[in-house]
């Protein structure tokens, strides 16, 4: 009976490669780059810090958190601070944290560390994790594609960077297979949360025509704005933003961090704890789309949970033929590509004007 | 009537909205440095009168109240300065910065319970068949009730600084303490009363942002706001028409750079987000060389704490 | 009735009791806001101010740290201290500091990845060198068109973060960043790094400079004529300009020396620390740096201690965030406190309070 147990234990940990055995309780730590109150990406992150709670109850202390680190010489200072404190396994929510969040890794290799958004992982203890939003965002622009009575779609971006020309070029892509004659003007922001700006941007772009505006910036402010002209509408970015509801906000991409969160707590509880690094979408809960409420006829509501259904089913937001802007070929007919050219996306796709600044 | 796609009278009926917070707090602080203090607090009073005005707006349902509240919020913190400079003499630089600093931290603190809610709706003014007149109406007769306001104000603060015996006080405490004092004006307080309309000032530019312009209550919503009012006062050398005209430039840049984009003009955007920036600091040079005419503006007492020996 | 009468000289006693004084007053203050927040408020001022100097468990990394963190503000508040005192009001260390970041990386990653003992001090010279010149702006406009120095420093500081911005995007972004912004690890390229200078303690290149600079400011001020002009200048403009001062040249070389100081905790920082040019690498130095000034009362041991009691509250602040759960806004209203406490009891060394009338 003895010799079973350890041969079993040492399969198991052959099998496992990582952290053999589980944990009777684990210290959970988080590092925000916003303040909770911002209503979005660190309000997202921090009801995932909640969920755990809620999930493990006493086995699982999730109670430490630091909202607003600047990125850079301070994140790696409270992420020090965290580790001599005895957290187990810390979460570092965004992307800027992540060379410190490799140095310090380093440094200490019992604790894990899990980086969002990013893409080192210079140690056995480092994991990343992201969300492929641009998945919501072809829910969003067949929405949008329906809706717009004028054909311009407006786009607030916050900085030219992969993850947002995804969703710019995402969304037109959607916007253009129910709507050809559909449009798109971007607006860059260069900031990811400033409501006077964003306000403007989206008053900018109503001005021009615009009924449906999409963003990628974090605060309810182009809603506001969209609220006060009748006819425009918008959608809910990184949290639900219900008070929007039913109009302008018409639905919303959700950044669900919790499945993740208790997968991993999970896992380093019951001891199956592995280094990964994760990019899940629609299909594994980590991008929910809101409520599609009423101010949507019928049949674009369903056309646009055809398009959630499809993409959970397997079907690529980015699926060939597909064209760069200036006409040179991407995607042969029924190609997708790969995560990590997309991880890099740096170019507009055919139809969509104007150039992404350099 | 189109500019590059874009529509002049959208364009200035815009620039009004945009310019009104910044408009306010700046003709505060003008009245406040006119009196020969300066306060670099500004965007500290002004986030504070915006999560306070949010706040008695939500819970009143009143967005006149609301103001109000914003007001009344921004002229309470000014008050800690105004004791700090005007009583204990402390370094106004140092206390205006640290004013800014304290504003923000507790404005995130009132502010916790009020993320995520919408705020009663300040509609615009009814003017009838003002409205419909073809451009004009609507660049000038579709607003709410404080862009009107903030003009009104701007004549306001002109008049009682132009005409009236409070005005030539003030000036005369702003230009030369000793003198002001020795001619019996209570220098510190007619500073105090400065300040604190400098506060309310801030409080309901703030609660404009808060409350019409976003209108929402997040963390940091003034997001430097505070920092172009100060701008604008030194732009305006310390004269109210110039006020408006700075804070109309200044939200007149922001908007048509957001405008030009919206409108597929190709534009190199991060260099013409400095374009407000940089734009202010020319025509400050051409303001003020020639007979130097800014240097010559500035209040002498500005800056310089008063403290009555005899 | 209370009554203020000025001293002849600043009180010495009074100097050193006076910031005693306001920590405890704060801790009061402060105390009564945690209570109301639902904290212990005597555990979270330990917190703030014990834990990181000898809590055990932390004291022997985040000693150390406090170094690391005032380094930067006292190097740009001894530069500012001098135009402070001269009555030349440069607003805009931020957006020095961000250049001289710049411009020092700019040269490292055109060197990259080359080796070679040259490339660092050459990058040292460019980040005192591209500070010097964003600080010239105002300089050379105030000198020749009489523009408002305040004015044009601070915008600087907002076109600074624009340039910031694009960098991190175009010009230094990371060829081999998978199109994310944010230019190389600069503190993982050897001949470009700004490591620890003995290990655990702290001590880089920009922890040496400032304090170099606060020596030097010291001897400066006392001894050297430009410090008598400088002193002069702010406490009498009409006598300095009979004493054959020349405001031009003051405002040149005041500007200069802090926009160049800026510029270089600029260089050490995005070589050391922060590690990369990225879009928010500006963290505000240059505006809390205007306010260590301020609290070390321009003297530059003076900024030495503040700059070091400024980065105790941030230090000890980020523990009682993560230990305690006080939100972050919560510390930043305690900043702000133990400053106006520390401005307001100031009067005390300059004032002698009496009680009753005047003769």
């Amino acid at each position: 009976m003895k010799k079973l147990l350890l041969a079993t234990a040492a399969t198991l940990a052959i099998a496992g490669g990582a952290s053999a055995q589980g944990m009777d309780k684990v210290k959970a730590c988080f590092v925000y780059v916003g303040p909770i109150g911002d209503g979005g990406w660190t309000f997202q992150h921090d009801q995932g810090r909640l969920a755990v709670i809620e999930e493990f109850g006493d086995r699982v202390d999730a109670s430490t958190y630091q909202e607003s680190v600047p990125e850079g010489a301070d994140a790696e200072r409270v992420l020090t601070q965290m580790a001599l404190s005895g957290c187990n396994i810390i979460f570092t929510t965004s992307f800027g944290y992540m060379d410190q969040t490799n140095n310090v890794a380093a440094k200490f290799p019992n604790v894990k560390f899990e980086h969002a958004t990013g893409y080192k992982r210079d140690h056995a203890n480092v994991s990343t994790y992201d969300a492929r939003f641009y998945e919501g965002r072809a829910v969003m622009g067949t929405i949008a594609g329906h809706m717009t009575e004028s054909n311009k779609i407006g786009y607030i971006g916050s900085f030219p960077i992969p993850e947002v020309i995804q969703g710019i070029n995402s969304s037109f892509i959607a916007a253009r297979k129910v709507n050809p004659d559909v449009t798109m003007s971007v607006v860059w922001a260069y900031t990811w949360f400033d409501p006077a700006k964003e306000a403007d941007a989206a008053k900018a772009l109503i001005e021009q025509g615009v009924d449906v505006i999409l963003q990628h910036t974090d605060s309810t402010a182009p809603l506001a704005e969209a609220a006060k002209t009748e006819g425009v509408i918008g959608f809910g970015q990184a949290s639900d933003m219900t008070e929007f509801k039913p109009s302008p906000r018409v639905s919303s991409i959700i950044d669900n961090w919790a499945p993740y969160y208790i997968e991993r707590i999970g896992a380093l509880l019951d001891g199956t704890y592995e280094q990964k690094a994760t990019w899940a979408g629609i299909a594994e809960g980590e991008v929910e789309i809101g409520e599609i409420t009423d101010a949507v006829p019928a049949e674009v509501k369903a056309a646009a949970e055809a398009v959630r259904d499809a993409i959970v089913g397997g079907q690529h937001p980015f699926t060939g033929p597909l064209n760069k802007q200036d006409g040179s070929a991407w995607l042969a007919e029924g190609e997708t590509p790969e995560d990590g050219d997309l991880a890099g996306m740096n170019f507009y796709v055919e139809g969509i004007t104007g150039s992404i600044p350099q | 009537m189109d500019l590059g796609g874009i529509n002049p009278a959208v364009l200035i009926a815009s620039l009004m909205v945009a310019s009104v917070p910044i408009m306010l707090a700046a003709l505060g602080e003008l009245v406040v440095e006119k009196a020969g203090v300066l306060n670099l607090g500004v965007e500290g009073m002004m986030i504070i009168g915006a999560v306070m005005g949010f706040a008695v707006a939500v819970n009143t349902g009143s967005p006149l109240a609301g103001f109000l509240g914003g007001a009344a919020g921004g002229a309470i913190l000014s008050l800690i300065f105004a004791l700090l400079t005007q009583y204990l003499l402390a370094n106004q630089v140092a206390t205006g910065l640290a004013l800014t600093l304290f504003g923000l931290g507790l404005s995130s603190l009132i502010g916790q319970g009020y993320v995520g809610i919408r705020p009663p709706l300040t509609g615009a003014v009814p003017l009838g068949p003002l409205a419909d007149i073809p451009v004009v109406g609507r660049i000038l007769f579709r607003h709410d009730w404080m862009v009107y306001g903030s003009l009104v104000m701007v004549a306001a603060t002109w008049a009682v600084l132009k005409f009236t015996r409070i005005g030539l006080i003030l000036r005369a405490v702003g230009e030369n303490h000793e003198a002001a004092h020795a001619l019996g004006y209570k220098v510190r307080r007619i500073r105090v009363l400065a300040i604190c309309f400098g506060g309310a000032m801030a409080g309901l530019g703030g609660a404009y942002i808060s409350l019409i312009r976003v209108p929402q209550w997040t963390d940091g919503i003034t997001s430097g706001a505070g920092w172009i009012a100060l701008a604008i006062v030194v732009f305006a050398s310390w004269k109210p028409w110039r006020v408006l005209l700075g804070a109309y430039l200044f939200g007149g840049i922001t908007v048509l750079q957001l405008n030009l984009q919206a409108a597929g003009a190709r534009i190199p955007v991060e260099y013409l987000s400095m374009s407000p920036y940089l734009i202010t600091i020319l025509v400050l040079v051409i303001m003020s060389s020639g007979r130097g005419r800014i240097a010559a503006a500035a209040p002498a007492s500005l800056g310089k704490n008063f403290h009555a020996s005899r | 009735m209370l009554r203020l009468e000025k001293r002849a000289s600043p009180s010495r006693a009074w100097g050193m009791a006076t910031p005693v004084l306001a920590v405890v007053l704060t801790m009061i203050a402060g105390g009564i806001m945690f209570a109301i927040l639902g904290k212990n408020p005597v555990e979270a001022i330990r917190t703030i101010f014990w834990d990181p100097l000898f809590n055990p468990q932390f004291a022997s990394y985040s000693r150390p740290q406090l170094l690391v963190k005032a380094g930067p503000l006292i190097l740009i508040a001894v530069g500012l201290s001098l135009g402070f005192r001269a009555g030349i009001w440069n607003i805009g260390a931020e957006g020095q500091y961000i250049i001289g970041a710049i411009t020092g990386a700019a040269v490292g990653l055109a060197f990259y990845p080359m080796g070679g003992w040259f490339i660092f001090p050459l990058m040292v010279i460019a980040g005192a060198f591209g500070g010097f010149l964003w600080a010239m702006i105002p300089a050379v406009l105030r000198t020749v068109f009489r523009t408002n120095e305040i004015l044009v420093s601070l915008l600087l500081v907002y076109v600074a973060q624009s340039l910031l911005s694009s960098m991190a995007l175009g010009a230094l972004r990371n060829p081999q960043g998978g199109g994310f912004p944010g230019s190389r690890n600069l503190s993982q390229y050897p001949a470009a790094a700004n490591p620890e200078l003995i290990a655990g303690t702290g001590m880089h290149w920009g922890v040496v400079a400032s304090f170099i600079a606060v020596t030097f400011a010291y001897i400066l001020l006392q001894r050297h004529m430009l410090g008598f002009s400088i002193r002069l200048a702010g406490q009498a403009p009409r006598a300095a300009r009979f004493a054959g001062v020349s405001p031009t040249r003051l405002v040149i070389l005041c500007l200069g020396i802090s926009g160049a100081l800026a510029g270089l905790a600029g260089l050490f920082e995005v070589t050391g620390p922060a590690g990369q040019i990225s879009i928010d690498f500006a963290s505000g130095y240059g505006f809390t740096a205007i306010i260590v000034a301020f609290l070390g009362r321009l003297n530059p041991v003076g900024i030495l201690l503040a700059g070091l009691l400024m980065a105790l509250t941030y230090i000890g602040g980020e523990l009682a965030q993560f230990m305690l759960g006080l939100p972050a806004a919560a510390i930043q209203a305690f900043q702000g406190m133990l400053l106006f406490f520390l401005l307001a009891v100031d009067l005390l060394s300059n004032y002698r309070i009496r009680i009753g009338r005047a003769q």
